[in-house]
């Protein structure tokens, strides 16, 4: 479980998140939605420790992420997952020395049980045959399936995704909603995704935060996400023209 | 790109070689890279330095047989002109202003390119230190490798002052390597090695810098490349004056 408390966080002067807190639980999808710039990406980059928050904290199973010592940071960060929006692969290396690269870095698995466990987390997001194929060879799908890979490469007890679909075609959008779902419960992860995309948000948001100009302004689940009664939200919810059909 | 303070750059330059120097990932982690920096850093620069340094000693040895207009100047000097050039001033500086055009934009554009493909965040997510993986390589292989192009591109541009002279008809091979060995000063091979090692250091650093903390796009990433090569040129060219006050 992760903890956000009173997260407040400024750029410049200017205030980006203000006293932002939430729960998310594991073995479900925690989504935290909202329009551009409203501080989503920020959020999650706070909770991952890539900006350190001006005040709040964030409690990883009830460890202090940003007041731990280095050692302790280094340790939790090993059960952190991340799939990035650009998915981040490693330019320099093929698939399977990204999938490994954690694993190289951060165990001390002999090769043998290191190519074991690239192949099954290959496999696991249906990947397979690509080993030797370098990420500019990759669809867009393919490279988020990869990042995924990579991302439970170490066992990660925690796994966030930054706009998983971005760039993606509807069919393998709801592919890699379908995979990330499958993930968190299979493994009972905590898994946090980061979206604007409405189809991901019906599909698996089972526990949604909205952010709306730095703070969050509801949250709830995909059920009572079109009950609301939040002007905002259903602004953001009913913007096409598509789910203003579907509403009515 | 705002302008930024000289002051605060350099402090944050320092910062940066602190972070890169402590809190290091385990050793056996950086020979494969070492070893993959000193083929690009070294080995790929094998042509442009080899090109460059012939050429220099050739136009040396020509320009000073064209100077010399008094029969009382033997003219066994133009190869002592050439040889204490070379070492003093053409082989170690010239040659790290041709380094720093190849292998400082390359750093840079390598290193830009990771930050705003968020591959740098994706190594700091995982607990890796990226300034120490990324940085500490490219510097113990400049460190390593420029000090062996400065030792080539002297014995090649003394090679060059040797051919133009003698196919020119403006030297005898005799009168030359007569030059290059009178008054010779051992110390200036020393003086010439120790000032490789201090430019390399700076031009890799400093590079390294610029890429590390590009923040944008394409655009950005294109303004470090020429900023590496700008201010690694300024500060060699510092610390060359620097160093010919102090060990001369």
């Amino acid at each position: 479980m992760i903890e956000v408390k009173n997260i407040n966080k400024s750029f410049a002067g200017k205030q980006v998140l203000f006293d932002v807190s939430a729960v998310f639980k594991p073995g479900i999808t925690n989504m935290i939605i909202g329009g551009s710039g409203t501080g989503k990406s920020v959020l999650l980059k706070n909770i991952v420790g890539l900006i350190v928050p001006d005040s709040g904290s964030v409690l990883f199973d009830g460890r202090d992420f940003h007041h731990g010592s280095q050692e302790e940071k280094k340790a939790l960060r090993q059960e952190i997952g991340m799939l990035f929006q650009s998915t981040a692969l490693f330019d320099s290396k093929n698939v399977e020395e990204n999938v490994r690269f954690p694993l190289d870095m951060l165990s001390d698995m002999p090769m043998d049980e290191k190519m074991d466990r690239v192949n099954f987390c290959l496999k696991r997001v249906g990947l397979e045959n690509v080993n030797k194929k370098m990420p500019s060879e990759l669809s867009g799908g393919m490279k988020k399936r990869v990042g995924i890979a990579r991302a439970i490469a170490l066992q990660t007890k925690y796994l966030f995704c930054d706009e998983p679909n971005s760039g993606l075609d509807p069919l393998t959008s709801i592919m890699i909603d379908n995979l990330i779902y499958e993930i968190t419960k299979e493994y009972n992860i905590t898994t946090v995704v980061v979206s604007h995309d409405m189809n991901s948000v019906m599909e698996i948001g089972e526990h949604i935060i909205f952010m709306y100009r730095g703070a969050k302004l509801w949250e709830g689940n995909n059920e009572n996400i079109f009950h609301s009664d939040v002007k905002e939200l259903n602004e953001f919810i009913f913007s096409n023209k598509l789910m203003r059909r579907f509403k009515q | 790109m705002p302008k930024r303070n000289p002051f605060k750059s350099l402090g944050e330059y320092l910062l940066f070689l602190w972070r890169a120097f402590t809190n290091r990932e385990p050793l056996r982690i950086y020979w494969k890279l070492y070893i993959d920096e000193c083929l690009l850093i070294g080995i790929d620069s094998l042509t442009i330095v080899a090109i460059t340094s012939t050429f220099i000693g050739a136009v040396t040895a020509v320009q000073t047989a064209y100077n010399l207009v008094s029969p009382l100047i033997p003219v066994y000097i133009i190869g002592l002109i050439v040889r204490d050039m070379t070492i003093l001033e053409l082989a170690p500086t010239v040659t790290a202003i041709v380094f720093a055009g190849k292998v400082g934009s390359n750093i840079a554009g390598q290193l830009g390119t990771m930050r705003i493909t968020e591959q740098i965040d994706a190594l700091e997510v995982m607990g890796i230190n990226s300034t120490s993986y990324l940085v500490l390589p490219k510097i113990f292989a400049g460190i390593t490798m420029y000090p062996l192009l400065v030792i080539l591109a002297g014995f090649l541009a003394i090679l060059g002052g040797y051919i133009a002279g003698t196919l020119g008809g403006l030297i005898t091979p005799d009168e030359y390597i007569y030059g290059i060995r009178a008054d010779f000063i051992e110390f200036n091979v020393t003086f010439a090695l120790i000032k490789s090692f201090v430019f390399a250091f700076l031009i890799t650093s400093i590079s390294a810098f610029q890429g590390y903390y590009t923040q944008g796009g394409a655009l950005e990433v294109g303004i470090a490349s020429t900023k590496a090569v700008t201010n690694s040129c300024i500060a060699l060219l510092l610390a060359d004056y620097l160093l010919a006050e102090l060990l001369v």
